[in-house]
């Protein structure tokens, strides 16, 4: 949950980046940490095992100037998104006012991605919290290996798998070029500024 | 989801942070809420960390512990404590949403600080109390 500090006149806001594992949630958060150098004042976080796969989260802070005269610090973090680490998976969820569920295009990934979206709905469910009330962005990622000849899923597929209910904006994208990348954190960041800009008068 | 605190409490806050613990001799010493936002924090001026890093790894760390307490049986563990060569650290939970990270070195023993942390813990939920969170 967003915190407000009103003698410092900042705001504090934690986007959580969810999917299917090897999705891509670590290379978004280190595409905008090198994008993003001059505004990051701190080494980004990463807690990974040998196999170079998130084990707890990785956390990056980013400061997006002011926002109805509010310092906004949005504090971005990963979840593992390997199916065993559902423990540590719904630690970081904890208290997320936003999240980007970033889903991966390959066609031998589908019943992956809908499960991930399935065990988000419950993680948040557990802290009592409706999938369909918070900020939510898709981003369908690696739409770059299509040049490759890796069978992808079109967007249309991602849409009616994923967000047919949900109707959220989508995205589709590529995390290695950063194609997209900074699309969908911008209209993350909206989404979750308005849901809570009756607290910032 | 969002709460927030006023000038006048987040004063109350920094002034018991400053007279009951950094005054003691402690290097440095935040208040967070479980989802690693900074509420509070104070430092003697030479010891400089990245508080917002250490924040999120706090909050996780004691989340972490505190599911390992519930797999074996136990509501909580109720000590939690960090030893190093020159830094330490210590964590207490504050109500159920928050938590009070001291850093602090050698020259501090790990009982009074307990007695410290304790005495502000009970202050600073005074104020806490009132905040509606989930």
């Amino acid at each position: 949950m967003a915190f407000v500090n009103l003698k410092k006149k900042e705001v504090q806001v934690k986007i959580v980046y969810y999917g299917p594992g090897r999705g891509g949630k670590t290379t978004n958060l280190e595409y905008i940490y090198a994008k993003f150098n001059e505004r990051i004042q701190t080494e980004m976080v990463t807690v990974k095992t040998h196999g170079d796969r998130t084990l707890f989260f990785d956390f990056l802070p980013i400061d997006i100037g002011k926002i109805n005269g509010y310092a906004a610090k949005m504090q971005l973090y990963t979840v593992p998104g390997q199916v065993k680490y559902n423990a540590t998976r719904r630690l970081v969820l904890r208290g997320a006012d936003g999240i980007v569920f970033v889903a991966d295009s390959m066609a031998v990934r589908r019943e992956k991605n809908i499960l991930s979206l399935k065990n988000l709905h419950e993680n948040l469910k557990n802290y009592k919290k409706s999938i369909f009330a918070i900020p939510l962005v898709f981003q369908y990622n690696k739409v770059d290996l299509a040049e490759q000849g890796i069978p992808l899923l079109p967007f249309a597929t991602m849409e009616k798998d994923l967000n047919s209910q949900l109707k959220r904006p989508a995205f589709e994208a590529s995390a290695v070029t950063g194609s997209n990348v900074v699309p969908t954190l911008k209209k993350i960041i909206t989404m979750t500024m308005a849901s809570i800009k009756d607290e910032l008068k | 989801m969002s709460y927030a605190l006023g000038q006048k409490q987040l004063d109350s806050i920094d002034e018991i942070l400053q007279t009951d613990l950094v005054d003691i001799g402690v290097h440095c010493v935040f208040l967070i809420d479980m989802s690693g936002n900074i509420i509070a924090s104070l430092d003697d001026g030479e010891n400089k960390h990245d508080i917002y890093s250490l924040a999120a790894l706090a909050a996780g760390n004691f989340g972490a512990v505190s599911a390992m307490a519930k797999i074996v049986g136990e509501g909580e563990f109720s000590l939690l404590f960090h030893k190093g060569k020159k830094e330490n650290i210590h964590f207490s939970k504050v109500l159920a949403e928050f938590l009070l990270i001291t850093l602090f070195g050698n020259d501090l023993s790990l009982g009074f600080l307990r007695l410290k942390v304790a005495e502000s813990v009970e202050k600073i939920k005074k104020i806490l109390e009132p905040i509606h969170t989930p």
